[in-house]
Parts: structure tokens; C-alpha cells; sequence
């Protein structure tokens, strides 16, 4: 059986997730925990399987050759347009594929655990497995139509995981807010691939007559119009500025959703989709300019906001929103290797924070609030253990992952000559590492502080009966209501994020800027082989000097962090970064107030402008060109109805007019 | 000077104006429709006067039938003046308004 | 001589048409009605159109115009109509339609229209055989051959006049107001009286 035999199956790879997803949505109800948990995740394991057999597949294809579409059938066939409903496997589309079904087993398998006892067990499994499944015809489309086929899968699926808990107004709030937010952006997209169409005729990918290939035909004016308009939906779903403001509320969702989908995957939608049409940018220049600088900006931002944020998950959001901007900053110079490195170790060291913090929630009685934490270290050793080796990643600690990533942008960034981009990425770097630090500290070492107080009565509300789990930056601190120690997870949500960790160590093997082991980097090669950029790479010594300059930043915000938190909170309402900052940490703690100057301009000028349409617009202008023509029509025939006088002397008139008019015709026209 | 038919279609043309003119001003119906049998005769003039001169004994025939028809007419319309009008002794053509738009 | 027979009676005839439509009493139109249609008939007769004058005379002054008569000694007498026409431009349009009609119209009728067509021998008025006969027999020789169809049928139509006439004007158990209401408070009380009258009469067997 040659290669592409073996290929014509890569439909199974989202094919096994969807069944999966149809079957728990039909008799999960009956079938029960834990076996719908088990079912979800069997189904991506297989689909993990389906995908490494595909890696291999392809492989063998030849560096040159490594392209394959699978036509399933004729999607549209309408005038013009022709779409296949079919799947292309290319190096880019398998390296997301291997890491998205590994990741989304693990978080499965932990899920069986977590999600213990909730009444919807096998809904849930059924909604995750139906996320991984549009994901995965997000990246296996072959052409934009399908990608926005998964688009609005992962959207859908997101709202409804985000909302699962939807008995909590916050939470079903926070899903919409998640679905209307993506969709702004998803304009975007759809009127890119209008313009695609129209000025190319085409929305697949491959193929000499395919929209990549006539990218290069066009002037950079249109090109730069769908790049940003392309962007714009990434802009949405990788949740950058300026439509980041879902993300942090998506927490309100249960833990592994954040997980799988604010840290591995449909975020990573956005990147892939810069990624998968980085024809269209290199075509504009300016466009990627655009690119480099949001997210640039969105990654220093982000880190500032992190900086002071009481809340677990909320610190990790803002860490996701900032990463993130990394891969759009690499994808901006370029850098699409060191982007998709990034991606994918990403995804390992976030899964592994967020299902390690799930764990920390867990264990201490659903509470968020990191300031009734700490010295859990020495109750969940294993969850501890796996969150610091992800955290040492995710702050760029050599030799693990994260490091080899980050460091692999700046260091295509500064070769680029683009020095401010270069310094705004420094920066953001110190701040990845004093955040960290300050949650590894806050929640695992340092003085204990989740021990309830005496005075402290045993009718303290329980967290789930609060209006919503999430700490906003300055809510006072809980009262601690424990009356036991924290406890480890389960061996179900222990297992997978240890496997995780392990990833994000050996994730960094990937590609490490040597070149005989830059796997990735040679693997994406042809897939970017007609971008117009050569970062040249910098001499030996060069490249030493700004790794040795990037761990050096990602040591000082660790630094920075230790000092200020390896005590723990002195007072529980006292901290550190938050004092020293003042006035800057109200600013960072309210997100720069972006949501609520929002909902300032939503309610304000929007909702003046949306009544000024309903009244006068609407009313009087629409309405009244309608019964405009009905009030003309009426008049003329009130007019008209003058004729009708009732009177048989003037209809004898009329007759007599009409022979006139006869008589005239007979003697001027007929009698030439 | 000798009289051809020209003389006899002038003339019928005068009558049928002054009957067509009379239809449109005077109220009384009676009196109406006494103008409209002076434009029907006015039509039978002209053709009397063709028949001659094409020297075509149909036209007469023609007349004829206009007779006839003229006469079931006056009969019937005066049957239907007389019904409208009984009710309402010195009403007018103008009276009668029910068509009105 | 069929010069000053022509013009005197053309002369007739249109004064007893703007009799007709002048004359203030409607007895006075239709005897003025008359003097026109003997015109007419005139006219015929000098066309050699013998039988259509007699039947002329006949038919239209001496039945349809009696018919008229009676009619007016029915209904129209009392009221005679006012000089003010109440819708205003119905008269100066009426005339200067009028005129305009007239004056197409004598265009028209002053031209020699010549169509070249030329009548069947049988059917000529003047000369022919001699055993044509006169105006009468060719006539009738005509409506009982080439016309006997329509001849039948406006027998029938006779007939149906006749019907019709008397369902029309027959009074009906329920009367209908056909007239607008807006009429004087005196007619209202003659009516009324009128009214009374002819129902007692009605209830005479």
C-alpha cells in the first residue's frame, strides 16, 4: 500500500472524535459514567494513532512531495465556486494534528476524573469530543472554506463548553460573550473569502489554480486587504487585541475546557490560519507588519495584567493571551517555524498548568483565590511537581521547551532587525517569569494560608453557591472555610498532567537551533517555501549571546518574583507586586478597564446609534418610502376618482371627448 | 347647383352635433333622450345619403334596422326612465349619483 | 327645384334640433322633435328612399314621439330646469367639444371619398332592370334575402322590447330609492301626496 493509499484515510482522523461525539450525544445519557469518559477518550486516542501512522506516511513521501488531498465529495458545486469537502495533509497539517488528538486524550482521560459526579457527565464528553472534532477539520481543511467550517465548529463547541455550567448566569453570560466576540471576527474571515474568491477564483489551498498560488499574482493592495481581513478572524479566536476580552471570562468554564481549548487548540485556530495563508502577508508586507506589532503589544499587556490577578485561572488566561501574541509576533517577522514551534510546545506546558491548577480547585474545595493558598506543594507532590517543570518551561528556562521556543522567536525577531519588536518581546519575557513565579509561590510554597480561622463559622458559604468561582482583581479576599488539608487528584487527573510535563520537557528536542536537530524547522519547510523571507541566522557567538540575553530576562522577572513572594502573603489582603505598583496595578489588576470601556461604548453611542436606526432609520425612512408609495398610489387614485362623478353628463363628456380624439387620429395620421 | 351627397353629410354632421351637445347639457332625461334620437337620425341621413351615391340599396336596408332598433329602444329606455323617475317627480339626470366614486 | 326643397328643409331640420335642445319645456322639444324628423323625411324622399320615408313618418313622429309625450305627461312636466348648470365646466366643455367635433366632422363629409368599390347590379337604387320594381319591392327584396337573418332577429327584439318595457315600469312590491336623497322638502310632500294617489289606484281591481 503506497503513501498516498495510506493518506486517502487521514478523513478518519476527525471522522473518529465526530462519531464519537454523535454516539455520547445519542446514548451517553444510558451509557453513564465513567464509560462515556472512557468512550470520548478512546476515540481520540484512536484518532491520535490515525495521525502518527499519517506522520509516517507522509514522511516518506519525500521532502518535495509532502502534499496530499483527499477529496471525500463535491461540497459546493455552485456556478463559479467549486468546493470539495476534502482534507489535505501536509507537514503543517499533521504537526498540529499529532500534538492537538495527544493533548486532547490526556485532557480526556483527566476529565474522567474531574468531572466526577456532575450530572452531565456524558454531555460533556460528547461536547469535547465534538470540539476536537471541528478542530481537526479546522487544520485538515483543504481549503479556506472548510478551516471556516471547523471555525465555526470550535466557536460553537466553545460557547457551549464555556456555558456547560449554564444554571450560573455568569457562566452562560461568559459564553456568549466568548461566541458574540469570536464572531466579530469571523467578518472578517468570511469577507476575506469573498474577496479570495472573487479576485481569484479559487478558495483551496493547493493546486496551481489554488488561492495560495494566485496570492503571488496579486498587487499587494488587495493582498493586504484579505491578509488583515484574514486576521481579523485570527484576531477573534486567538483572542488578541483588541478582541482578547472573552478570554479571561471563559474560565468560568470547567477546567480541562480551558484547557483544551484557551490553551491548546482553538486559540492556536488563529495562528494556524496566519499561518496557512502566510502567502497572502509576505504578498503585503504591511500586513505583517500589522501582525508582528498587535502581537507584540498583546503580549506585553497581557503580562502586565497577569501580574496582579488574585485568581488561578484567571492569571493563566492572561498568560495564554500573551503567549499567544509571541506566535503572532513570530508569524509577523516570518518566523512561521519558530511560530509553530511555539504552538505546540505551548499547548504542552499550558495543558499542564491548566490541568494542574483543575487539580489545585479540586483539591482545596473549589476555591479559586490564590491568597488562601499555599504550601500545597507538600500535599499534591505530583501535581506540584508536574506544574513547576511546566512553569519553568512556559518562562523560558533552559533546557526545557518553552525556552527553546521563545528564544527561537526573539532570537528571528532581532535577526530581522526589527529592534523594537525585539525589546517589547524582552520585556514581556520578564514579565512571563514574574507572574509565573508569583503563582508557583502563591499557590505551592510559601506560608499556608487556607487554614480556616477559628472565629470562622461552619455556615461560610460554599463556593458553589457563590454567584460565580472567579476572583476579579479586587474582590476581598475569602474568608478560608477548609476544615481538612488539600488533596491530590485522583490517579486519572494525576497521570495526564504528568504526561504532559513530561511533553513540555521533550517537546523542547523539536527543534533546537542546531542544525542537524531543527526537526520541526526542516519538517515546515515546504510548506513555507515560497515566503520571501530568509531570516539569515546569526553567527555562533551571536546566537549564544541573545539566548544567554533571553534567559537572562526570563531570570530577572523570576527573580523578581521570588523576591517579592518567596514569603507568601504576609496579610491575605496585602500584595506585593499590587503595592509596589500602586496606582499601575489598579490599571493592570481592571485590564486597562477595556471590558468596561466596552460596555461603556456598547451601551452609550451603540445603543443610541442602534435606537436612532430602530426609530428614525427604520421607522420613518424604510417604513416611510413604503408607505410612501402606498400614500402615492392612494392620492393618485383619489385623484382619478374625481373622474368618477356620478354624473352621467360628464360621462357622456368623456364619450364625446373620446370621439373627438377618434375623429382627430382618422384625419391627421390615417388620411395622409 | 346640383346636391351631392356632400350637402346631406354636412347637414347630418350639424344635427348629430347639436344632438351630441344636447346630450351634455340639458338635465332633464326626457329631453336627453330626444337628442339622442336626433344624433341616430342624423345617422341615417349619412347613410341614406351614401347609399345613393354609391347607389347600394343596403344602406337603406341598414336604416332600416336602425329604426327598429331605435324604436325597441326608446321603448325599453323609456320603461327604465319611468321606473327610476316615478318615485321622485321632477328629478334630473343629475340626480341620479349612485356610480359615484 | 331640389336645391331650394334641400335648403329650405335642411333649414327646418336644424332649427327644430336647436329647438330641441333650447326649448325650456320638454312638450315644446318634442314637438319642435317633430318638425326635424319630417325634414328627415324629406331628405329621404329625395334620396329615393321612398319606404324609409314612410316608415319614417310612421315609426318615429308618429309613434316614438307620442311615446315621448306620454312620458313627459307622466313624469317631466312640473320642473323646469334652471339655467345655471350645476357642474360647472360641463357646458363650456359641451360646446367647445362640439365644436370641434363639427368642424372634423364637415371636414370629413365635405371630401369626394371615392373607394372605387362598386354595388352588385341587384342591389342598385336608381336604374337596374326594370324588374327590380321600385323602392319598395327592392327593399324588401333585399330584407328578405340577403338580410332575413337579422330581420328575424330584430323581431325577436321587438318582442323583447315589449317584455321589458312592461317588467320595467311595472310597479314592484318593494320600491327602491334609485334617486339621491338631497331633494327639496316640497317635492318630498308631493311625492308623498303622489304616492298616496297612485297607491289607490293601484288597489282599484
Amino acid at each position: 500500500m503506497s503513501s498516498h493509499d495510506v493518506l486517502d484515510l487521514v478523513w478518519l482522523v476527525p471522522a473518529l472524535p465526530l462519531f464519537g461525539a454523535l454516539f455520547l450525544l445519542l446514548f451517553g445519557k444510558r451509557i453513564g459514567e465513567p464509560i462515556a469518559g472512557w468512550i470520548g477518550s478512546l476515540m481520540l486516542g484512536l484518532a491520535f494513532l490515525v495521525s502518527v501512522v499519517m506522520f509516517f506516511a507522509l514522511r516518506d513521501l519525500g521532502a518535495e512531495h509532502r502534499q496530499h488531498v483527499v477529496d471525500l465529495f463535491t461540497w459546493l458545486p455552485s456556478g463559479g465556486l467549486k468546493v470539495e469537502f476534502g482534507f489535505l495533509a501536509d507537514p503543517l497539517s499533521i504537526a498540529f494534528i499529532l500534538f492537538i488528538t495527544s493533548v486532547a486524550t490526556l485532557i480526556h482521560i483527566y476529565s474522567i476524573g474531574y468531572m466526577h459526579g456532575d450530572p452531565r457527565f456524558s454531555r460533556f464528553f460528547a461536547y469535547m469530543n465534538l470540539f476536537v472534532a471541528a478542530m481537526l477539520i479546522l487544520v485538515l481543511g483543504s481549503s479556506f472554506l472548510m478551516t471556516f467550517l471547523g471555525w465555526e465548529g470550535v466557536g460553537l463547541c466553545s460557547y457551549l463548553l464555556i456555558a456547560f455550567w449554564f444554571e450560573r448566569a455568569s457562566a452562560a453570560n461568559a459564553g456568549k460573550k466568548a461566541f458574540i466576540t469570536t464572531r466579530i471576527g469571523d467578518v472578517g474571515f468570511m469577507v476575506a473569502m469573498f474577496l479570495i474568491f472573487a479576485e481569484l477564483g479559487s478558495l483551496n489551498y493547493t493546486g496551481a489554480n489554488g488561492a495560495l498560488a494566485g496570492a503571488l499574482r496579486l498587487d499587494s493592495g488587495t493582498a493586504t486587504a484579505i491578509a488583515l481581513l484574514l486576521f481579523f478572524g485570527a484576531i477573534g479566536k486567538s483572542a488578541q487585541f483588541p478582541l482578547h476580552f472573552w478570554l479571561p471570562d471563559a474560565m468560568e468554564g470547567p477546567t480541562p475546557v480551558s484547557a483544551l481549548i484557551h490553551a491548546a487548540t482553538m486559540v492556536t485556530a488563529g495562528v494556524f490560519l496566519v499561518a496557512r495563508a502566510h502567502t497572502f502577508f509576505e504578498v503585503s508586507g504591511d500586513a505583517m507588519t500589522v501582525v508582528a506589532w498587535v502581537g507584540a503589544g498583546t503580549a506585553f499587556l497581557a503580562g502586565t495584567v497577569a501580574l496582579v490577578q488574585p485568581d488561578i485561572k484567571r492569571v493563566l488566561a492572561y498568560s495564554t493571551i500573551s503567549q499567544l501574541g509571541y506566535m503572532f509576533l513570530a508569524l509577523g517577522v516570518g518566523a512561521y517555524g519558530a511560530a509553530i514551534f511555539l504552538v505546540i510546545t505551548h499547548a504542552f506546558f499550558k495543558a499542564t498548568l491548566f490541568l494542574g491548577a483543575g487539580t489545585v480547585i479540586h483539591g482545596n474545595d473549589d476555591n479559586q483565590d490564590m491568597r488562601i493558598m499555599g504550601g500545597f506543594r507538600k500535599y499534591m507532590p505530583y501535581t506540584a511537581m508536574a506544574f513547576i517543570v511546566a512553569f519553568l518551561a512556559i518562562a523560558g528556562v533552559p533546557p526545557f521547551a518553552g525556552f527553546w521556543a521563545k528564544d527561537g522567536v526573539l532570537e528571528k525577531v532581532f535577526q530581522s532587525s526589527e529592534y523594537g519588536l525585539w525589546i517589547v518581546g524582552l520585556a514581556a519575557a520578564i514579565l512571563t517569569g514574574a507572574y509565573m513565579t508569583r503563582q508557583v509561590y502563591l499557590t505551592f510554597f510559601a506560608n499556608e494560608r487556607f487554614h480556616t480561622p477559628a472565629e470562622a463559622h461552619d455556615d461560610a458559604p460554599e463556593i458553589a453557591e457563590l454567584a460565580t468561582p472567579t476572583i476579579a482583581y479586587g474582590d476581598a479576599p475569602r474568608t478560608p472555610f477548609m476544615h481538612h488539608d488539600p488533596h491530590e487528584g485522583n490517579g486519572l487527573m494525576v497521570g495526564p498532567v504528568v504526561l504532559l510535563a513530561g511533553l513540555a520537557v521533550l517537546g523542547g528536542l523539536l527543534d533546537l537551533p542546531f542544525q542537524r536537530i531543527e526537526f520541526l524547522n526542516d519538517w515546515l519547510d515546504p510548506v513555507f517555501a515560497d515566503a520571501h523571507h530568509e531570516i539569515a541566522a546569526p553567527s555562533f557567538l551571536g546566537g549564544v549571546g541573545l539566548s544567554v540575553l533571553a534567559f537572562g530576562m526570563a531570570l530577572l522577572g523570576l527573580v523578581l518574583g521570588y523576591a517579592a513572594y518567596h514569603r507568601g502573603l504576609q496579610s491575605v489582603d496585602r500584595d506585593p507586586f499590587d503595592e509596589r505598583l500602586g496606582p499601575l496595578g489598579r490599571l493592570f489588576g481592571h485590564a486597562y478597564y477595556y471590558d468596561e470601556g466596552i460596555s461603556r461604548a456598547v451601551d452609550g453611542p451603540l445603543r443610541a446609534g442602534a435606537s436612532w436606526l430602530a426609530r428614525v432609520f427604520d421607522a420613518r425612512i424604510i417604513d416611510g418610502a413604503v408607505n410612501g408609495v402606498g400614500w402615492v398610489v392612494r392620492e393618485t387614485s383619489l385623484g382619478f376618482r374625481k373622474l368618477q362623478s356620478g354624473f352621467v353628463r360628464n360621462y357622456a363628456l368623456g364619450i364625446v371627448l373620446g370621439t373627438a380624439a377618434l375623429l382627430a387620429y382618422l384625419l391627421i395620421w390615417a388620411a395622409r | 347647383m346640383t346636391i351631392t351627397a356632400s350637402y346631406y353629410l354636412v347637414l347630418a354632421a350639424m344635427i348629430f352635433t347639436i344632438g351630441a351637445v344636447g346630450v351634455l347639457i340639458r338635465r332633464n332625461v326626457l329631453v336627453m333622450f330626444m337628442c339622442i334620437e336626433l344624433m341616430l337620425n342624423a345617422v341615417n341621413l349619412t347613410f341614406v345619403a351614401f347609399a345613393r351615391q354609391l347607389n347600394d340599396i343596403r344602406g337603406q336596408a341598414f336604416v332600416f334596422f336602425t329604426l327598429v332598433v331605435a324604436a325597441a329602444e326608446v321603448a325599453v329606455g323609456l320603461a327604465i326612465i319611468v321606473a327610476i323617475f316615478r318615485r321622485r317627480r321632477g328629478a334630473t339626470a343629475d340626480d341620479v349619483r349612485m356610480l359615484k366614486g | 327645384m331640389t336645391a331650394v326643397v334641400f335648403f329650405v328643409f335642411a333649414a327646418l331640420a336644424l332649427a327644430g334640433a336647436l329647438g330641441v335642445v333650447l326649448a325650456r319645456n320638454p312638450v315644446h322639444s318634442a314637438l319642435v322633435l317633430v318638425v326635424t324628423l319630417v325634414s328627415v323625411a324629406v331628405f329621404f324622399v329625395q334620396q329615393q328612399a321612398h319606404l324609409l320615408a314612410a316608415v319614417q313618418i310612421i315609426v318615429y313622429a308618429g309613434a316614438i314621439v307620442v311615446l315621448f309625450l306620454f312620458v313627459i305627461m307622466l313624469l317631466g312636466v312640473d320642473r323646469e330646469e334652471t339655467l345655471e348648470d350645476p357642474l360647472r365646466f360641463q357646458r363650456p366643455a359641451a360646446l367647445a367639444l362640439g365644436a370641434i367635433v363639427l368642424a372634423e366632422l364637415v371636414f370629413l363629409a365635405g371630401h369626394e371619398w371615392v373607394t372605387g368599390a362598386k354595388a352588385p347590379s341587384q342591389f342598385a337604387i336608381k336604374g337596374g332592370s326594370v324588374a327590380l320594381g321600385g323602392n319598395v319591392e327592392r327593399v324588401a327584396r333585399v330584407l328578405f334575402t340577403d338580410f332575413l337573418w337579422p330581420f328575424e332577429i330584430t323581431a325577436g327584439l321587438l318582442v323583447i322590447a315589449v317584455v321589458g318595457s312592461v317588467v320595467l315600469a311595472r310597479r314592484s312590491g318593494q320600491a327602491v330609492e334609485l334617486v339621491d336623497e338631497d331633494v327639496d322638502e316640497d317635492v318630498e310632500e308631493d311625492v308623498e301626496e303622489d304616492v298616496e294617489e297612485d297607491v289607490d289606484e293601484v288597489e282599484v281591481p
